[in-house]
């Protein structure tokens, strides 16, 4: 039998645990989702090539899939019974059930987030300054974080905070590739769930807040980014 | 003559970007759910025919696109009233309220489904008040529509709101003039020329609505043929290691997902053709 303050203990310790993994996932996949979101950006919007609407298309496809199914499609590529599910089990790497299954399904719930953002935004502003900057001898670094990032920064910083808020507060997804093992693959909504089946409404309902709270201070940055942009286009 | 030729002096990277982006692309995207198709297609017609229509998918199809479409009926009906009086008014506290639209976007799921269950349970603040009436919402078909509204009331209020703004007030003030009384304006001038929007906004919220988990799974209780919803029984196959089975209802979900997504580009074509507008 556990002493009140020993179970105490472990409860913040499973907590912070959620919080410590939360925090891995999300500092992983949205700089990921970032570099893809500005690569996908910049081939569409600077290029003509054939297949660019499909791509666009494709690219917008995590939007149309459920966060349940999201999950199970990689489940079926890494689990022990998909694809590469023998392989993996005979180089003993594990990958659903773990951290990384985690981060692969955060990964493709905010896919579209940032490209979604920066397409119609580097569309409607052109590559007229590109250009000068290309005759004036810069080199594609150069172009990219003298001329287009200043351009865009606001609505990359606004594609960046949508898709830290989700990939912070997905469930579906997450909880069908996490093994739910308390302390190591329990990320912070998945911890709330797993309170609130205990009947510890109480800790269920005080780590919930946390992730309100995160969800309430995106959305007033989402809404003064907002006004900072409409400003900037009229 | 090349595609190229009119880029001759094009801008750098384009191989590095597109390469990256279709290496991702494929990595995240595109070989999972290739994944799911080929799986779903592995076992056999009959067999496959046999786990989408078996008793217990076919109850959770009915319950997850029954209350979804339910949902979606009253954010088109409210949603609009919302967007209208965000559009139409001005009064104290106008933009707090329009930011609060988003809060159900804002908040993870698996918060909302806890909170809305806490409020919808026969002791919650709006539940204890139900049950004076005999009605039950939590565990209840009813619960689960209530959380399928909460979650797509934001697509509809966004989708409708540019619609409105950029409405004419000339048409308004032209139907007036010709006699029109204020209903006529309402159904004749103004639902016409915001229904693709409203569509819109009805089938993202329908098509939200029918794969949604976090707020659902508490506060329907999940009860087998009563309130189990699709997405939580692929959750149940996976869980008995019935890999085929799950991929079959995700097959049928997704490609229902997809006919909605076809149906609203559809209508955003037509109405673009209608309207001249590229």
């Amino acid at each position: 039998m556990q002493k009140p303050s020993e179970k105490a203990s472990t409860y913040t310790e499973n907590a912070f645990a959620a919080i410590k993994l939360t925090i891995i996932v999300t500092l992983v996949a949205t700089p990921l989702n970032m570099i893809f979101g500005i690569a996908a950006a910049w081939a569409v919007t600077k290029f003509e090539f054939p297949g660019k609407n499909l791509l666009i298309t494709l690219i917008d496809i995590p939007f149309a899939v459920s966060p349940v199914i999201s999950g199970l499609i990689f489940v079926l590529v890494f689990g022990l019974q998909g694809w590469f599910g023998e392989w993996l089990y005979a180089h003993n790497i594990k990958i659903i059930f773990t951290e990384y299954g985690i981060i692969l399904a955060t990964i493709f719930v905010t896919f579209p987030f940032i490209a979604r953002e920066l397409i119609p935004l580097m569309q409607e502003q052109g590559s007229e300054e590109e250009y000068a900057a290309l005759m004036l001898g810069a080199n594609i670094w150069q172009i990219f974080f003298k001329v287009t990032l200043p351009n865009i920064k606001w609505g990359l910083l606004y594609g960046l905070i949508l898709c830290n808020a989700r990939a912070m507060g997905e469930f579906g997804a997450v909880s069908v590739v996490s093994g739910h093992i308390r302390g190591e693959t329990n990320t912070v909504p998945l911890h709330v769930e797993i309170l609130y089946n205990e009947y510890n409404f109480a800790a269920a309902f005080a780590v919930a807040s946390i992730l309100a709270v995160l969800g309430i201070i995106t959305l007033i940055i989402k809404n003064l980014l907002e006004l900072k942009i409409r400003k900037q286009t009229h | 003559m090349s595609i190229f030729t009119k880029n001759r002096t094009a801008l750098p990277g384009f191989g590095l970007s597109l390469g990256f982006t279709i290496f991702y692309l494929s990595l995240i995207v595109l070989i999972p759910l290739s994944a799911l198709f080929l799986k779903a297609a592995s076992i056999g017609s009959s067999e496959f025919w046999a786990a989408a229509t078996g008793d217990r998918a076919i109850a959770s199809y009915k319950l997850t696109f029954g209350a979804s479409a339910v949902a979606a009926l009253i954010n088109a009906v409210f949603g609009l009233l919302t967007a209208w009086t965000l559009t139409r008014y001005k009064f104290p506290g106008r933009r707090f309220f329009d930011a609060i639209v988003d809060l159900p976007f804002a908040i993870p799921t698996a918060v909302s489904g806890i909170a809305l269950t806490a409020v919808y349970s026969h002791n919650g603040i709006i539940g204890a008040y139900l049950e004076k009436f005999g009605i039950k919402a939590a565990f209840t078909p009813l619960g689960v529509t209530i959380a399928l509204t909460f979650i797509g009331l934001p697509f509809v209020v966004r989708t409708v709101q540019p619609a409105l703004q950029e409405l004419d007030k000339d048409l308004e003030e032209a139907a007036a003039s010709l006699g029109a009384n204020r209903f006529q304006i309402f159904f004749r001038v103004i639902t016409l020329s915001i229904m693709p929007s409203l569509l819109t906004g009805f089938a993202l919220a329908f098509a939200r609505a029918v794969g949604e988990y976090g707020s659902v799974v508490f506060i329907s209780g999940n009860m087998p043929m009563k309130t189990e919803i699709s997405s939580l029984l692929i959750i149940v196959k996976l869980e008995q290691y019935d890999y085929a089975g799950a991929s079959v209802i995700a097959t049928v979900m997704l490609i229902f997902s997809f006919l909605i997504l076809l149906l609203i580009n559809i209508i955003q074509a037509l109405t673009q053709r209608n309207t001249g507008k590229g």
